[in-house]
Formats: C-alpha cells, structure tokens, sequence
C-alpha cells in the first residue's frame, strides 16, 4: 500500500474551518431561539442569526471548495490524497444511512410495536381497555388513540411517478459518468443536465404532494405517528435530493464553465454522484415502507 | 517491531519547503487557522481539561447539596440541572474530546504518516466544540433554566415537561454530532490510506486498533443521536407524537433509540482507554504485549456486541421476557472479550521487570478498578438483579468507576505517558506520585460507599435523601471535594512540565517502542513528511 505517499498534500493554514465553527454556532444559537419564538409566539432575534448562520455556512463551503478545487487542478494532490477523500465521502454516506436508520427504526417499532400493544396485544388487554378503548390497531393510522384522524396517503399516482423519476434519474447520471469516463463531453453535459432536472421535478411534485396532503386530506406533521414519520422521513429525504440536486448543480457549472473532471481524475462528480445514488436508495426503501405496505 | 532512520522528517517535499511548514505561525492564527495535527491535538487536550474542571465543578455542588440530607444550598430544579450538564459536559465534553486529542497527537506519529488525512476538516472538527458547550453552558442562565431532565433527556421529561432551553440543548447536540463524526471519519482515513509502507494492519499499536474501532461506533451511533434529539426537538415543539402514546408513539421508543446510540457509546469512552493502557503497561514491564492479537479480537468482538445490548438499560422499562433474557445474555457475553483483555495486562505484568512511574500507577489502578466497574456492570446485567438495583446510587458507582477510574484514569495516565514527548520536558514525578494517590484514594472514598446507599435503596438523581443514607453521603462528599482538589495538582503538573524540567530523550521510556519514541522530544512540526520505513 501506500506507494504514492512520497509527498501527501498538507494543506497551508486555513482560515475556513474556524468561519464554519462561528456559522455553526450561530446557525445552533438562531435556530433554538427560532423554534422557541415562532412556537411560542415570543419576540426575539432568532431568525436572523439563522439566517447569518445560514449565510456564513454558504461563504465558507464556496470558499472551502474554490481553495479544495484550485489545489486540485493546480495538481497538488496525488493519488493517495484521493483516496482519502473517497473514503471519507464513504463514510460520511454511512453517518447519513445511520440518520435515516433512527427515523425508519422509529417507523418499525411505532407500526410493528407500540400500535398492536395500544390495541391489547401482548399483554396489554387490560391496560388497552382502560386507557384506549376506542383505539383499534391499523396501519396507516388514520386514526390515533387520542382521536386525531387523518387520511393515508396513496402510493399510487404522484409517490408512483416520483419513484419512476428518481429512478430515471439515477439511470441518466449512470450515462454521465460513462460519457465522463469515455471522453464524450457532450453526452456528459446532457446527462447531468437531465439528472439534475429530473431532481428537481421531482422536488416540485413533492411540495405539490406536501398542499395535496395539508389541503385534502388532512395530513400534517401532527396527525399522529403515521403523518410524524411520513412527513419527517420524506422530508429529511427532500432535504438531501435538494442538497444532491445543488451539488450536482455545482459538478454541472464546473464541467460547462471551467470544463473541469477529466476521464481520469473526477473526485468531485464521483462524489455528488455517489451522494445521489444513496438519497436514490433511501428514497426506494422510503417508497416501499412508507407509501406501499 | 519497527526500525526507522529518524532523520526521515528533513527531507521536505517541495511543498513544504515552498510554504516553510517545519515551524509554526506565531500569534492567534496558529490556533485558529490551524491545520497541524499536533496543534489540534493539543487544543482539543486543553479544552477537554476545561471542561473537566467546569463539569466538576458542577459535581461539587452535587456533592455539597447531598453532604446532608435536607435541601440546603439549591434548588430542586437546579439540582437537576446540574446532574444534567455535569453528565453531559464529562461525556462529550472531557472524555471524548479528550480521547479525540490523543488520537490528532498520537496516531499519525504511531503509524508514520505526516499529518491526519484531511487537516482543514480536523481543524473545523475541533472548533465546533467550544461553540457547542458554550450554547450548552448558556442555556444554564436562560429564564427557566438549563436543561434538567438527566443527560439521557428521557421523553416525556426532555418533550412535555421541559423547559424552553431544550432547543438549544437539541442543537448544541446537534453540533457536537458533527463534530464526532467529522473527527471520527478523518481518524478511519488516516488509518486507511496513511500507513507507512510496512506498517500492516496487525503491527498497528494498538491505541490506533482501538480509535479505528471507536471511530466506526461514533460514524455509526452519532447519527442516530441526532435522529433521536430531532424527535425530540418536533415532539416538543411542532406537534409530532413519537413519544407520546395518545398519537400512537410510544416513550419506550425513545429509551430504545436513545440508548441504541447510548450503549455503544460507553464503549466509544472506553475501547480508547483499552489502547492507552495497552501501550503503557508493556512499557512498564519491559515486555511485548501479551496476547496482541486476541486484544484486537477481543476489542471488535466488544464492538460489535455492544449493538446488541442496548435495552439492559431498560430492563424495568418493561419488554418481553424473551427480550429480558436476550439482551441480559448478549450482555454478559462482553465479559469474555473484556476478561481477555485484562487477563492479558496481567499476563504482560507477568515476571515483568516492572517500574511504576505515574503513568504506570495510572494504568494498573485502571486494571483494578476498571474490573470493579465491568463486575459491578455484570451484577446488573443480571435482569431480576437489575430490578432491585435500577435507578439507585449502585448505577451510579457502577458507571463512575469504569468512567472516572477507567476512562479518565487512562487519559490521565496517558497525558503522564505522553506529556515528555509532547513538550520536551519530563514531568515532576514527586508531584505526579502525590497525585496518584490523592486520587487513588479520593475517587475510591467517592465512589465505592455508593454502591451500599445504593443496594440498601438510595435513588439516584435526587437531591434529598432519607435519613439512614447520611453518614455514607457524608463520607461520599469529602471524597468528592478531596478527589476534585487533587485534580488541581494535575493542572499544577501539567503547566509545570509545559514550561519547564528536566529534558526528555527521544525514547522517554526505557522500554517504551513504537514509532512515536523515535521522533525527537518535543517531535517536529510535521511529524513524518516521508514515511519510515516500518520492518
């Protein structure tokens, strides 16, 4: 192993890092007055720190990449320095499945679990008697043991398409990244182009989705363990297709503008790549568990 | 096990001659800008000491409010919150941040490589920490208070029943999650990719065995901490009912998520200290580790088994039986691997030629008292045990010898072990022996009479307590001021080796080995900028 290690690329002092601690700090600091102040009704200055937070958070990746992206092209790193990078990007994948894997466990033992033992089962009969007498266990639960009632969600129709299209979207960005390694520039901007629309028209279906459920069926966030886990899982996901979408976004600027990524060294499209697969598989687990069965 | 030409680190890439890297920036830039593993390491050491004195502060009034029974000097409420920010600060805090500035000082100079793999990221990972505390600790003077519904944030405590700072709690957890897992990737990578040649994965030493490990927990388990504060963060807040049975949740749920992050990260508090202590004690003994192999099985087969053990921490919570009996086994089952373990330390004390220089006292009153915290964990694990022993001050001993006598006994016998190669200087070994047995004694007046208040019943978490509970709390108290005090000679030993002493040699130790004794003392800013060859 390790044979290209002659010289691996330290990097210079950076002042980024310590800009993103600040924008961390007041991205936290913001958004938990935030919460409490349009919750609670009560005058305070939250939103504005989030919003700084927010926006020294954007500075700081800009200007992070643009120094990891001029040290790139100006061949600074060698082979290993890639690899590094491939397998922290691996890894920070894995920390995302682990973060959908604590909503989805939340949606297996609420469903597998608690609602059978709300309805008796076990050896809760007595306790279902006295505390829920009315509660009968189904799932989607339309219906909560407190009484909050509210519709499914069909998987037929929009959840349907936005599974085809997403799909297709993997599918394209496949042909990218062969049109990448092949040479053929042209094919590789297209492609992208067309994954990246393809994200978006997905997003759009999906807020489309979000005032189907608020206006007609009586679907919100707080209708219950079944609208709880519906709305936070599919939107932590429309969260990271917005985010996949904006890094391949960038991967499509660098590639029209800057003709960067050669057949060889594309770190970053891998990357962005890699991320959109990932958020592809979440949201077919998403399909099957939350919408179908 | 590795031979080197320690002149390696002259020859300078052309990169490093370009920007002068061999010497540090002077003034704030070179700790705010930083991107030296060294540096970093050494922030995160001083903010982890930091915080150790700011959470132990905090144990004192715990200690002061329970000298007698009565309510003398707080409130209730903020009793609670100081159990509270005590836990949390000690956790994420003082031992992990601790753990993580070992791992920046020591693991590139253990497996030859010129820095951590991904420096900038390092840099970032470390300063997210004093904004994440410093939201913590603000949230203590919020009207209303801190949050006080116990480090583990139990639902329906931390959602119905909590105060308004309970946001800012969820996002400095938040915050501090990204900091782990950012630290933790680069910790895997460096491992991975920046092994000298020859450096194979089973000549590893085995701190950097043990990080890897801890680092895969922390990838895997942080996540779900923040999946889990979310619930908690929109069960409060916007309606949702994951914890609340009347929308079809369930409390228990969150026990269950919470502590499928919580148990591994006992052992990511611990497997590091495993590390420590098997560098230092074959040191002491002038003996090769014994049983260097079965250490590496027995550390991923602890790993792996602590995703399997979580609800032993829920036993009263209520489960099926078969449930009861898979987990009380699955957890019994870690004793074999930890058996392993401390039977190998022994087994390399074994016809040793033993010295027992601070850092070595350090590390055999871990052994010792490390065990007493795995048996008394054993005693628990036992399900209709557990029962009796639930939420009573013996948890309470229990967790606090393997987390006061183990985790932060190896980090102090570790700054001990490592501090004359860090600055230069060896320690005051009178001062250093008078605070090992200050402590030695201290902790064991603190924290052995708790295991009786708590088998004859005393709850943990209160701040009374019945009348026939006062003399041990007493006793329990002034081994609680003495044990802080004695920390104080630590920081007077600490600062006293940073400015001064009698020169360290390269090696240190006279039967220390491994990669870092062959870099001078203090080592070069970058430690190998062409890697050693490894034999």
């Amino acid at each position: 192993m390790a044979k290209t290690y002659q010289h691996y690329y330290v990097p210079e002092q950076s002042p980024w890092p310590i800009v993103g601690a600040v924008a961390l700090f007041l991205l936290a600091l913001g958004a938990g007055h935030f919460v409490n102040e349009v919750t609670r009704d009560k005058q305070g200055h939250g939103e504005y720190m989030l919003l700084a937070g927010v926006a020294l958070l954007l500075f700081m990746l800009v200007g992070w990449f643009r120094n990891v992206i001029d040290e790139s092209m100006g061949g600074l790193y060698s082979d290993q320095m890639d690899r590094s990078f491939r397998q922290g990007m691996s890894w920070f994948i894995f920390s995302e499945v682990m973060f959908f894997f604590a909503f989805f466990g939340a949606l297996f033992y609420a469903r597998m679990i608690a609602m059978p033992w709300l309805d008796g089962e076990s050896n809760n009969a007595m306790t279902a008697e006295i505390l829920w007498p009315e509660f009968s266990a189904h799932w989607p639960m339309t219906k909560t043991p407190g009484g909050i009632e509210t519709t499914a969600m069909p998987w037929q129709g929009l959840p349907l398409y936005n599974t085809l299209i997403l799909l297709a979207s993997s599918v394209t960005l496949q042909f990218a990244h062969v049109a990448l390694e092949q040479g053929k520039r042209l094919q590789l901007r297209l492609m992208l182009l067309l994954t990246i629309l393809l994200g978006a028209s997905f997003l759009g279906l999906q807020a489309y989705e979000y005032m189907h459920a608020y206006q007609d069926l009586n679907l919100r966030l707080d209708s219950g363990i079944y609208g709880n886990t519906f709305f936070l899982l599919t939107g932590f996901h429309g969260l990271h297709v917005t985010l996949g979408a904006i890094f391949l976004t960038v991967i499509w600027l660098r590639i029209m503008l800057k003709n960067h990524f050669t057949a060889h060294n594309h770190f970053g499209f891998q990357a962005a790549a890699w991320y959109w697969h990932f958020v592809d598989v979440v949201w077919l687990c998403l399909f099957v568990f939350v919408y179908v069965l | 096990m590795s031979t080197i030409s320690t002149d390696t680190h002259q020859h300078a890439g052309p990169h490093d001659a370009d920007h002068g890297h061999h010497h540090p920036p002077a003034g704030f830039k070179r700790w705010f800008y930083t991107t030296n593993h060294k540096d970093i390491g050494t922030l995160y050491l001083l903010f982890a000491l930091t915080m150790f004195f700011i959470g132990g502060l905090m144990a004192m009034v715990i200690r002061a409010e329970l000298f007698q029974p009565g309510l003398q000097l707080v409130q209730p409420d903020f009793f609670n919150q100081m159990t509270t920010v005590h836990g949390l600060i000690m956790v994420f805090g003082a031992v992990m941040p601790a753990f993580t500035g070992l791992a920046n000082w020591l693991i590139p100079m253990m497996i030859g490589a010129p820095d951590m793999a991904l420096p900038r990221m390092n840099n970032w990972s470390f300063w997210i920490l004093p904004f994440a505390f410093a939201i913590l600790l603000m949230s203590l003077f919020m009207e209303g208070g801190g949050p006080g519904f116990g480090w583990t944030f139990y639902a329906p405590l931390s959602t119905k029943y909590s105060g308004d700072s309970t946001a800012l709690f969820v996002f400095s957890v938040h915050i501090m999650g990204i900091s782990s897992i950012m630290g933790a990737i680069n910790v895997i990578v460096t491992i991975f990719n920046l092994r000298a040649p020859g450096m194979t994965w089973m000549k590893m030493p085995l701190f950097v065995w043990t990080w890897l490990i801890t680092a895969f927990l922390l990838i895997a388990v942080m996540p779900v901490l923040a999946g889990t504060v979310t619930m908690v963060l929109t069960d409060k807040y916007f309606g949702t009912s994951f914890f609340d049975a009347a929308g079809g949740g369930d409390p228990v749920l969150f026990q269950h998520i919470f502590w499928f992050f919580g148990h591994p990260e006992v052992y990511i508090m611990i497997l590091p200290a495993f590390g420590i202590v098997s560098s230092i004690v074959p040191t002491f003994s002038r003996k090769p580790l014994f049983g260097y192999a079965s250490m590496v099985y027995a550390t991923s087969s602890i790993a792996l088994l602590s995703f399997l053990v979580w609800a032993h921490h829920m036993f009263t919570t209520g489960m099926p039986v078969f449930a009861e009996l898979f987990f009380m086994y699955c957890t019994m089952l870690i004793a074999v691997p930890t058996g392993v373990k401390v039977f190998n330390w022994v087994a390399t004390m074994w016809r040793g030629a033993l010295t027992f220089e601070v850092p070595m006292m350090f590390a055999i009153a871990f052994i010792v008292l490390f065990t007493i915290g795995g048996f008394s964990g054993l005693m628990l694990a036992i399900t209709p045990a557990d029962f009796q022993y639930h939420d009573t001050y013996f948890v309470v001993a229990h967790f606090h010898y393997v987390l006061v006598t183990g985790a932060i006994f190896s980090i102090i016998a570790a700054a001990y072990y490592w501090l004359p190669k860090w600055t230069g200087h060896m320690y005051d070994e009178t001062l250093g022996q008078w605070h090992f047995w200050c402590s030695l004694i201290s902790v064991n007046l603190l924290f052995f009479p708790m295991h009786f208040v708590g088998l004859a019943g005393m709850p943990r978490r209160i701040p009374d307590y019945a009348l026939q509970f006062a003399d041990f709390n007493a006793l329990i108290s002034i081994g609680g001021f003495a044990f802080g005090l004695s920390q104080l000679l630590f920081l007077w030993v600490i600062v006293k080796c940073i400015n001064g002493g009698k020169p360290a040699t390269n090696q240190v130790w006279e039967g220390a080995e491994g990669l870092e004794w062959q870099l001078t003392s203090p080592p070069p800013y970058h430690s190998f900028t062409t890697p050693p060859d490894v034999k």
